[in-house]
């Protein structure tokens, strides 16, 4: 298959970690400088050379943001249906070795959860699950899709890499977006992280968006688990699979995603910790990387993050997230898969981001297209 | 070095063959340029003639044919004129141009990709000559073409790359080659065509027509390379920002 995988093959994590250190502040003033930028100016924009000129981007990525997307902010809220899951990863509270009471909606149990959902007034929702595909295969995930579709414009998942066909199913009874990342591009540390299950097979997961794409769906999301590596270069690989897929998926959409392992959270620690100020740099280096890239900041990010990455580049938000199977109605006590840092309910985001002269955006999709 | 299809050039000059005032100043320019494809009009070649003047002129090593469709109006026209220009050239390399126009010999979208998805079917490696329209370029890369053949500018004009902003786009998404085509009136032009990042550039008009079709011919040489050598030592930048007053980023302190 003509995929991503004979791109990143090309590429040796250590000489690219080297090149994006060495960058020195001409090339940062260089890429700021540009109106187009490509993958080199990336890697300076994201070097610790580029810190001295966080203000300056970040002007620069709430220009280009406000251009493209006005003064809105994009709202979806998650949904999780089982915390089934046969995968060991290191990270994840759902991991098989976890022995925690194992949980899958019912057609029933998803019915009530989305009618509160839907009275908290969203329009866009993310499907989650973990991967076990007796219990929540494609047969399940298919189901539930229909069950869900009426309630929603636009709908999301984020589940265990599928096939094209499997895919094709989906998108045929109404989904419009995939999330899947990659977690790392580093090879070792994938395996590390990922001992066993299906999800330890790295390249089938690396080639996920290719069958996305193929299948033809509406949009797709990247993006790594920052703190498993050095963020740096694992997001120059981000921005390189996304580069490709823009080119060869060309009629897709694309948006990224910063789930960043907090430290003392009571997960697993971070090998690599990535400060505030460093999460700003890499969302307004994506931002002045790609004026069309949607941003999604969850609600990992802490109250005090959120408030301000508002006018600096992020178009999507959460709220009032549950990380955990019938979390909203049916049985809130139930395992989360990770503690959520902003907790404050839809409304008072609503009213946070109102406040800063921005509109929440709860439908932009008609579900008929 | 670029490649397309299955050969290697050296050059990133491409040259047409119409307009000069003699079959030996063609020959001359050509070589001087550099070139290593030249397109002809099929119409201009007479199929049974083995002794036929243009192409005996074009007799060179150095020089891969590439036969083009210009007069034809649709895909069926296209279609048989590849097809005669295959056997009389030995050659399946096709620049399709397909225009029904013959003002401002503006190219038909539907009919060249049409016509495009047909002939890779049948085996040509077809380059397209089509308007600066990013959208037709990824159809055409769909239905398997060579490489994509935007203009800069109309045919013959000698205007320069007015598409400029387009043809930014199409360099920037396109898995194929980019030869920018038709409108190139300078080596300037040429340079920076290349500048932006185009594989190769066709120019035919401003060296055929120029007091010293020789000497341009090296002028536009020169010129591809030089924007080819600034393109790959990446440009330095053109503007500074200002920097705002009001601190977006404060918080973070």
């Amino acid at each position: 298959m003509n995929s991503f995988k004979n791109i990143f093959d090309n590429y040796h994590w250590d000489e690219l970690k080297q090149n994006i250190y060495s960058k020195t502040t001409h090339d940062v003033e260089r890429a700021l400088s540009k109106t187009k930028r490509d993958l080199e100016d990336f890697k300076a924009l994201i070097s610790p050379s580029a810190q001295p000129y966080l203000e300056q981007m970040a002007q620069m990525s709430q220009q280009l943001t406000q251009k493209r997307f006005g003064k809105t902010i994009q709202m979806y809220i998650p949904l999780y249906l089982s915390n089934e899951c046969q995968n060991i990863c290191t990270y994840c509270g759902f991991s098989f070795t976890n022995k925690i009471p194992r949980r899958t909606l019912t057609d029933k149990e998803i019915i009530k959860e989305v009618e509160f959902i839907k009275s908290l007034g969203y329009d866009h929702i993310l499907i989650v699950t973990g991967e076990a595909e007796k219990t929540v295969g494609i047969d399940y995930l298919e189901n539930a899709i229909r069950i869900i579709r009426p309630y929603f414009s636009h709908i999301s998942i984020e589940v265990q890499p599928l096939e094209q066909n499997e895919y094709e199913r989906l998108i045929a009874v109404g989904v419009n977006t995939v999330l899947v990342y990659q977690e790392t591009y580093h090879q070792e540390d994938y395996k590390k992280h990922h001992p066993k299950g299906k999800k330890s097979n790295f390249y089938y997961r690396l080639e996920t968006h290719d069958r996305l794409g193929k299948a033809g769906i509406y949009k797709m999301g990247l993006g790594v688990l920052i703190g498993l590596e050095d963020w740096r270069t694992d997001s120059f690989f981000t921005a390189l699979h996304l580069k490709y897929l823009e080119k060869m998926y060309w009629q897709a959409k694309y948006s990224i995603s910063f789930p960043r392992l907090r430290p003392h959270s009571g997960g697993l620690e971070p090998k690599v910790e990535m400060s505030d100020k460093e999460l700003v740099q890499l969302i307004c280096a994506y931002r002045l990387l790609d004026e069309e890239i949607e941003l999604s900041v969850s609600t990992r990010e802490s109250e005090k993050f959120r408030n301000n990455i508002i006018k600096l580049g992020a178009t999507t938000f959460s709220a009032e997230s549950k990380t955990n199977p019938g979390g909203y109605v049916v049985e809130k006590q139930s395992l989360e898969q990770f503690e959520i840092s902003d907790e404050r309910s839809t409304q008072l985001v609503d009213a946070m981001i109102r406040e800063q002269g921005y509109e929440p955006v709860y439908k932009d999709w008609e579900k008929n297209y | 070095m670029l490649q397309i299809a299955d050969k290697i050039f050296n050059s990133r000059l491409f040259t047409g063959t119409g307009k000069f005032s003699s079959t030996q100043l063609m020959e001359e320019a050509l070589l001087a340029s550099g070139s290593e494809l030249v397109t002809v009009a099929l119409k201009r070649v007479n199929v049974n003639d083995k002794e036929d003047d243009i192409l005996i002129h074009l007799n060179h090593p150095q020089f891969n044919l590439l036969p083009n469709t210009s007069g034809v109006r649709t895909a069926k026209e296209a279609i048989f004129a590849a097809e005669l220009a295959r056997e009389a050239l030995e050659t399946n390399w096709l620049k399709l141009e397909i225009h029904p126009d013959p003002k401002y010999l503006m190219p038909d979208p539907i009919e060249t990709l049409k016509a495009a998805e047909e002939l890779v079917k049948k085996g040509f490696i077809v380059l397209p000559y089509i308007h600066a329209d990013p959208v037709l370029c990824k159809r055409l890369e769909e239905v398997g073409v060579a490489a994509v053949m935007p203009l800069g500018s109309t045919i013959g004009s000698n205007k320069g790359l007015k598409t400029l902003d387009f043809l930014e786009i199409i360099i920037e998404q396109s898995n194929v080659p980019v030869i920018i085509d038709a409108g190139i009136g300078s080596p300037s032009d040429a340079a920076k065509a290349m500048e932006l990042g185009a594989d190769a550039v066709l120019v035919n008009t401003a060296i055929a027509v120029s007091d010293n079709p020789v000497q341009m011919a090296i002028a536009f040489k020169l010129g591809v390379e030089a924007g080819r050598m600034a393109f790959e030592a990446r440009l330095g930048a053109q503007t500074k920002h200002a920097m705002a007053s009001s601190p977006l980023t404060s918080f973070l302190d």
